[in-house]
């Protein structure tokens, strides 16, 4: 029950409310759960309302890992 | 699409499938319970048994909120439609969830009743503001990801004075049923992959007391079948180092506190039900929501007058030892027989994340040969 | 010109009544947007002049919501389905019959704009309407306007399209994109709105087939993949032919937004409608001749080879689709359990 997808804010509207864009179709939101969203920003969309901001560096740094497993055995410390 | 694409990636897949097989202890088993139907349906959806060594098994949990809503509850939500003639907003998994006597929201619609099927809460009051003379009941269900949106727009609807609005509030909470789950007598399992999108709302922290109290590992995963594996691979090396702890996978979206504004508007909305009933797993204490007394005016329980019902789940139904990762859908025998998508039985063929759905789906040839054999 | 289409009229029940008032209808909404040399006859029945050959004959119920829609409309709809219909039996659409029921209160304007719309779908697909029908129903006996097409077309010499004949090994080939049709009509949706710029695929298949057949006659299988999408067209053919198929995901070409849409709501494009795309089944060795062929045309220009034709299965068992996904596991791809109805599990 939690089909949630990743988001980009494209316009923000008033009264906490943001048009989003995933994969080009867009959809009217509300960013009232979340604080400080700005232009550009991806958030996880769910049910019409952003839950949370997606972190680009988190992103990035658990693709990295997912490249490395196969290579190289390296301990994957808890909660990087 | 950003952070989809990426993390379905058949190279990746591909470096992780060959990681887990190099970690894996050849000469022990890894039983991993995925919590979350959104997992479940994940796993099958991509085949991600295939790129797993088989001495790593996959057990089903009660983490898919339709599965576990007991008949009774979804009786009720037909008589608001049916005997109050309220507009019923509901999200599009429920349409087909059987209730007593074989109806579903489905067939209630067929028969007249007023079922509007909405993408979001949002849309829910936007139905209430467009029918002013007509009552707008939204079927709240879901856990701790979807309630924040079922509280809001509870909120919405005071700030707007909206008197023709009401919630039929279902909303279960994680922890609880996963303590259920860890507190039965024998149960096998190595490790849990966690929530993904429960824990950006309740935060990793959630899970802690429950790690420490029963000892079994636990990485919060995303729902991308790469997210998946990489969890796979971390319970590995958890079962292998003797390491008892909550990890976190899914670390771009879920942060250790979770959303404190979303968690601020669930305690501003919602208390905790002393015990409520899941499907499959019996009354659990403290595992669901109700709305507040002070917003009995959203309450459509407080609203409506709703009869006391006796409903009846299927007797040889073996949804609850399914649900707890005790048995697998092979050894229900309505499995496919009385069983099917089509005409769902219990509990766990109900919804698409449902696990014996996910069997039925993407390996019934399997799974009915496997009961043959045993017959 | 024209008397009955003033600012605001509404269709009345009168206009079903046989009288002047379906006189006026038939002449000045039907007639003049489908005249053509046989139905301009205004005969009830059509008296037609056919080739030689094998005669293919298919109709069609067309009932949608919203009546004009991103990229269409019933109307153009209705006349698309029907000439695909045919032409996936190998056929050359040579004419279209067309009912109309219409419910009390449709505006007249509605009607117009839907009947203009498919005159110049039959006419630009070189097929014509020649004869057809009117009724109207009391408000709320019909969601505005029902219509249903049968066509007729001839089948060339040599040309042999039925899925028994298709065997393993054999090439499935996809002539574009996956889930466009389903996705903008479900963007209009209430409750379930979003915004995009998708439109119906809905097109006229017949001049890309004729081509097809022409340079590939051994061409074993043609279908195009509308209700229940891909997943329930490929299940249909795989059972009809007592074969098993594998798809490939990573080849399947579905476009941005359409994959948006679905994350969006919980759907799977395999399993959504179409109303422009085809399905061929053909020799391994002519694959590539036949996408070169779709490629050209402008319905086919994203074709892409989507899997392969496996073994035989055993007589009893149903054909079976599996598909190897984007991350190289298998999963089997099944008939959807009634319709798809979007989710948040």
């Amino acid at each position: 029950m939690c089909l949630a997808i990743p988001a980009q804010v494209v316009e923000l509207l008033p009264d906490g409310m943001a048009t989003v864009s995933a994969g080009g179709i867009t959809r009217s939101v509300s960013v009232a759960l979340v604080d400080d969203v700005a232009l550009g920003d991806y958030v996880l969309l769910h049910v019409g309302y952003a839950l949370h901001k997606i972190s680009a560096e988190e992103a990035e740094a658990t693709l990295k890992m997912m490249a490395e497993a196969g290579l190289i055995e390296e301990e994957l410390g808890a909660g990087q | 699409m950003k952070y989809v694409s990426e993390f379905r990636d058949p190279a990746l897949a591909q470096s992780l499938a060959t990681a887990i097989a190099r970690e894996v202890d050849p000469a022990r088993s890894y039983a991993f319970m995925e919590f979350c139907g959104g997992h479940t349906h994940a796993i099958f959806r991509y085949g991600v048994q295939d790129l797993v060594p088989s001495n790593v098994r996959f057990v089903h949990g009660p983490g898919c909120p339709v599965c576990v809503l007991p008949m009774r509850r979804l009786d009720d939500a037909l008589e608001l439609a049916e005997r109050h003639g309220v507009i019923l907003a509901t999200y599009g998994d429920m349409m087909r969830v059987p209730g007593s006597g074989r109806r579903s929201m489905l067939t209630a619609r067929g028969a007249g009743a007023d079922i509007r099927m909405v993408y979001s809460p949002l849309d829910a009051l936007a139905l209430a503001r467009d029918n002013p003379g007509r009552q707008v009941v939204f079927m709240g269900i879901g856990f701790e990801t979807t309630t924040p949106a079922t509280g809001m727009a509870i909120l919405t609807a005071r700030a707007q004075s909206l008197t023709n609005f009401s919630v039929f509030c279902n909303h279960v909470l994680t922890p609880p049923a996963m303590e259920h789950v860890l507190a039965a007598p024998g149960i096998a399992l190595d490790g849990f992959l966690g929530p993904s999108h429960v824990s950006t709302v309740i935060g990793a922290g959630a899970y802690r007391p429950l790690v420490a109290q029963y000892g079994r590992p636990m990485v919060i995963a995303g729902f991308e079948p790469l997210d998946v594996l990489q969890s796979v691979l971390m319970l590995v090396r958890q079962v292998n180092e003797g390491r008892r702890e909550v990890e976190n996978q899914y670390s771009r979206v879920v942060t250790e506190a979770g959303n404190t504004r979303a968690k601020e508007v669930i305690e501003e909305v919602f208390a905790l039900r002393e015990t409520f009933e899941w499907r499959g797993l019996g009354s659990v204490p403290r595992s669901a929501r109700a709305i507040r007394p002070e917003l009995a005016d959203f309450d459509a329980e407080a609203r409506f007058a709703i009869s006391e019902k006796q409903s009846r789940e299927v007797k040889s139904c073996e949804c609850p030892a399914i649900l707890r990762g005790v048995k697998q859908p092979k050894d229900c025998k309505l499995f496919g027989k009385a069983c099917t998508p089509e005409t769902p039985m219990g509990a766990c063929m109900v919804s698409s994340e449902g696990s014996c759905a996910a069997y039925y789906t993407y390996r019934r040839a399997e799974t009915m040969a496997e009961m043959e054999a045993a017959e | 010109m024209s008397t009955i289409l003033r600012p605001g009229a509404a269709i009345e029940m009168a206009h079903g009544g046989g009288g002047m008032a379906t006189t006026r209808l038939i002449r000045e909404i039907f007639a003049r947007h489908f005249a053509n040399p046989i139905l301009d006859q205004g005969h009830d029945a059509a008296r037609l002049t056919l080739p030689h050959g094998r005669m293919v004959m298919s109709t069609d119920a067309h009932v949608i919501s919203p009546l004009e829609f991103p990229g269409g409309d019933i109307g153009s709809l209705a006349v698309h389905g029907t000439i695909n219909d045919v032409a996936m039996g190998g056929a050359v659409p040579v004419a279209l019959s067309a009912a109309f029921i219409i419910e009390e209160g449709l505006p007249l304007e509605t009607l117009d704009r839907i009947a203009a719309s498919m005159g110049a779908a039959a006419r630009k697909a070189g097929v014509p309407i020649v004869t057809g029908d009117t009724k109207v129903v009391e408000r709320g006996a019909a969601d505005g306007l029902f219509i249903t097409t049968t066509g007729i077309g001839i089948i060339p010499e040599g040309i042999e399209i039925a899925p028994e004949r298709i065997a393993p090994d054999m090439a499935i080939l996809l002539s574009g994109t996956l889930g466009d049709h389903g996705v903008a009509i479900l963007s209009q949706r209430q409750g379930l709105a979003f915004g995009t710029t998708i439109e119906s695929d809905s097109a006229a298949l017949h001049r890309m087939v004729g081509d097809m057949l022409a340079a590939v006659p051994s061409i074993a299988c043609l279908r195009d993949p509308t209700r229940g999408g891909l997943s329930a067209t490929l299940n249909e053919l795989a059972e009809a032919a007592g074969v098993s198929m594998v798809l490939k995901e990573a080849a399947i070409p579905v476009r941005p937004e359409v994959a948006g849409a679905c994350e969006l709501l919980g759907l799977d494009p395999i399993h959504i409608a179409n109303e422009g795309k085809l399905i061929c089944i053909c020799p391994e060795e002519q694959a590539e001749a036949v996408l070169d062929i779709m490629r050209a045309h402008p319905e086919g220009r994203e074709a892409a080879r989507i899997g392969t034709v496996g073994a035989s299965m055993p007589p009893g068992t149903p054909g079976l689709l599996r598909m190897e996904t984007l991350i190289g596991g298998m999963r089997v791809v099944d008939w959807l359990a009634g319709e798809q109805l979007p989710r948040i599990c």
